[in-house]
């Protein structure tokens, strides 16, 4: 019986790839195991295997195709004796069922199966760019990457540190193409050792360097975080001000998808609440760049949160090369007059998501995206609350000691006389976060949570 | 009184004399510092370094003008040795504007980045990362400076540390690692920790040169130190210095130090305190009299006092100083 042959997941974020190039053609004989494309993901290029064997007997998307979803049939293989029309009525769409639930299941992929977010997300208007600015279109990798390689040639005591950004390219292709250009003293490929080269790198901010620690996730930097803490953050108070740590610890935060409770934690309110760290968690693509250069020249230890599931995703960036955005600046996603979302990283998609469904019923949500953490931005939450007197926040991390806590109480302190209902905090679940994709999506933050937090805030 | 010295030909009366009078001030600070602790006068954890004299004075004897260095919380023996002031150390230990870090510091957090002194750190063993990572941004300058890490028996024992050799060797980083063995973490010896007591040779696993060397004799320290400097300049990498020294007193102040016996703290001060060695050498010499060191006494007594009075003159930070320095 004839088998097609699936465009593959190659990583757990993975949506859709190139199919860079064929190894076999029509007729060949393939046995399992065997090589048979070269796919290009958002991270790297990938050999892809032949899982059965048999004789290709056609070849359904040609080499150099880039956006192909995943579970897409890419090839069929048919046995002796079979023609390749014997694979055509082979229902597809209905073969690749568990993988296919799998990513409709996932948060994050959710993007694949209901694109409302996501398309959402990226065809927003951009109202937090200022008009008439000339932009152009980057994915959040690209961003960090130009902003690192654009504050790297301007000043010579910046380095990036950790492992896998030279030589590899970096784990996500954050770094992909620095070391070609810097070499191997500005890009450094450390061992497996997190607690030993934050400190390394904290040492080196001492004496006259700027280093960029990429963590490969921030749950590895659990290893490190006595330096992050005590040996960056404090230091400038505990040397009377003599000694600062201008460095940048980055890398990605949060849940990614369906990598389990050690690799998916929300790390934005514990850093938040560390004095002398300040805390950047971008959104978007200009986020991300004009938040890393701001963090790279700042004399103080920034903490730069960045989400796997971003990386990938496009948006408009202002295209002057001198572009930051200072920290303690919140923007506006979305104007609305009835309720204000306030969200900072991924959970903008979330909350901007909901404020589209909202608008459908008649409510409209402001949308505040914080982008820094410490300092945080309160007098524009505080105006936006006082316009629409009711607030929602909205955050994948853990829901006790929440960054939408704190918000919840300052703007009772600030704005309690303008709140027409509580402040209500979505966060993730206070549950380790589960492997199951079906669990997992209940684990973190749901638009329909925020819908309905919004529906509960209105009174509707 | 000591043992009778070896004559060593190739020191000078001069250093000799540098060597006692450095060796001597801190001895007189740490023990007035040990007074003004009883005083109330100094609050919370304060590790007294007497008897280790010879580790910081023979080490600076190696050191040139950039040379960098960084240690634990028992820190003031190591200020007091790369030229800070003494002042400034004891006001900070009192906790008053007058001291290194405006009294926000205290005993264990001071830095001098006139000095090149990078602390001063209460976790123990962080420091030595942190030192590799002094010692990388000089290479990464291209200056020829080395770093002197310093960690005792204690931090010895920790991760970081050998995550630090590791990358200190693989980029030939010119860090000098000084293990002060002064054979107890806090109560607890050396012996009892590990089973592999020879601290230095740890660093050949990573393919470090290191040597164990007699910490109470301050000609042997600068000796050692002039080698690993040598070596670290040369840009060959690091090199492991591990003291044999011994602490006098207990770990920090309110350390009864019942885990070792009264004879054993006075065996070692009768025969191997580091001040009655060169002592011995400049009387023996015939490069001082009796009267040339009493007068130095003199002048070492005087300081300290005046440290003191200066500690104690001095205010408290004002209060707007809680915010201060918080961000750059």
């Amino acid at each position: 019986m004839a088998t097609q042959v699936l465009m593959p997941a190659l990583s757990p974020t993975m949506e859709e790839g190139t199919l860079a190039k064929w190894l076999v053609k029509e007729g060949d004989v393939v046995k399992s195991g065997q090589i048979i494309a070269e796919i290009e993901t958002d991270k790297a290029t990938m050999e892809f295997e032949a899982v059965d064997e048999g004789t290709v007997g056609k070849l359904l998307v040609a080499e150099g195709t880039a956006g192909v979803k995943v579970n897409t049939p890419i090839a069929v293989l048919v046995e002796e004796g079979e023609s390749v029309s014997d694979a055509a009525p082979a229902p597809a769409a209905a073969t690749p069922a568990p993988a296919a639930k799998a990513e409709a299941a996932a948060p994050v992929a959710a993007a694949a199966a209901a694109p409302a977010p996501v398309k959402a997300a990226q065809g927003w208007p951009h109202s937090d760019l200022p008009e008439g600015v000339a932009t152009k279109t980057m994915t959040v990798r690209e961003a960090l990457r130009e902003a690192m390689a654009e504050e790297m040639r301007a000043d010579p005591t910046v380095f990036l540190m950790g492992e896998e950004v030279g030589e590899y390219q970096g784990a996500y292709k954050i770094s992909q193409g620095l070391l070609d250009e810097f070499g191997a003293k500005r890009v450094v490929d450390t061992p497996i050792t997190e607690m030993g080269f934050a400190g390394i790198a904290t040492g080196a901010s001492w004496a006259g360097l700027k280093p960029i620690v990429e963590f490969m996730t921030f749950n590895f930097a659990m290893q490190a975080i006595d330096h992050i803490l005590n040996s960056a953050a404090k230091t400038l108070y505990m040397s009377g001000g003599q000694m600062g740590s201008p460095m940048v610890f980055r890398g990605p935060n949060g849940a990614a998808a369906r990598v389990g409770a050690q690799h998916s934690q929300d790390y934005a309110a514990w850093y938040a609440a560390i004095p002398g760290l300040k805390v950047c968690m971008p959104y978007s693509a200009a986020d991300a760049k004009g938040l890393l250069k701001s963090a790279i020249r700042d004399p103080n230890p920034v903490v730069f949160l960045e989400n796997e599931i971003l990386y990938g995703r496009s948006f408009e960036v202002p295209a002057a090369e001198d572009f930051t955005i200072p920290f303690g600046k919140a923007s506006i996603l979305r104007a609305g007059t009835d309720v204000t979302l306030v969200s900072f990283g991924i959970g903008c998609a979330h909350a901007l998501a909901a404020a589209e469904e909202l608008a459908k019923e008649g409510i409209s949500a402001e949308v505040v995206n914080l982008r820094t953490l410490r300092p945080i931005d309160y007098d524009t939450v505080q105006a936006s609350v006082q316009k629409t007197n009711r607030c929602v926040t909205v955050e994948e991390g853990f829901p006790v000691g929440s960054i939408g806590d704190h918000l919840a109480s300052t703007i009772m302190q600030r704005a309690f006389d303008y709140l027409d209902a509580p402040v209500i905090t979505c966060t993730g679940k206070d549950v380790p976060m589960p492997y199951a994709a079906n669990l997992e999506k209940l684990a973190l933050i749901t638009v329909p949570e925020i819908v309905g937090a919004v529906k509960s805030v209105c009174y509707r | 009184m000591a043992k009778k010295p070896e004559p060593r030909p190739n020191v000078s009366k001069d250093d000799l004399l540098q060597y006692y009078r450095d060796m001597l001030l801190i001895r007189r600070f740490e023990e007035k510092a040990g007074q003004l602790y009883g005083m109330g006068l100094i609050g919370g954890f304060c590790h007294l370094y007497i008897g280790q004299e010879a580790v910081v004075v023979g080490l600076e004897a190696a050191a040139k003008e950039g040379d960098k260095r960084i240690t634990s919380y028992r820190d003031h023996g190591h200020m007091l040795a790369c030229g800070m002031d003494a002042k400034g150390v004891m006001a900070e230990l009192t906790g008053r504007i007058g001291g290194y870090s405006k009294g926000k510091g205290g005993s264990m957090h001071m830095f001098s980045k006139e000095k090149h002194f990078y602390g001063g750190h209460g976790i123990v063993g962080a420091q030595v990362p942190l030192g590799a990572g002094l010692a990388f941004a000089d290479k990464y300058l291209g200056n020829d400076n080395v770093t002197f890490v310093y960690f005792g028996d204690g931090a010895a024992n920790q991760g970081q540390v050998y995550e630090t050799y590791n990358m200190a060797e693989l980029w030939d980083l010119p860090a000098i690692f000084v293990i002060e063995n002064n054979q107890y973490a806090m109560g607890t010896s050396v012996k009892r920790s590990t089973k592999s007591t020879t601290l230095f040779g740890r660093g050949l696993a990573y393919g470090i040169p290191g040597e164990q060397v007699d910490g109470m004799d301050v000609l042997a320290v600068k000796a050692a130190a002039e080698k690993a400097v040598a070596h670290c300049r040369a840009g060959k990498g690091p090199y492991i210095l591990e003291m044999m020294t011994y602490r006098y007193r207990g770990h920090s102040m309110s350390d009864p130090a019942k885990y070792r016996t009264r004879e054993e703290v006075e065996k070692i001060k009768s025969e191997k305190d580091c001040i009655e060695q060169v002592r011995d050498l400049l009387l023996q010499g015939g490069h001082a009299s009796e009267e040339d060191l009493k007068s130095i006494d003199k002048d070492i007594k005087a300081l300290v006092n005046e440290a003191a009075e200066f500690s104690k003159e001095s205010p408290e930070p004002p209060v707007d100083e809680l915010w201060t320095d918080i961000y750059a």
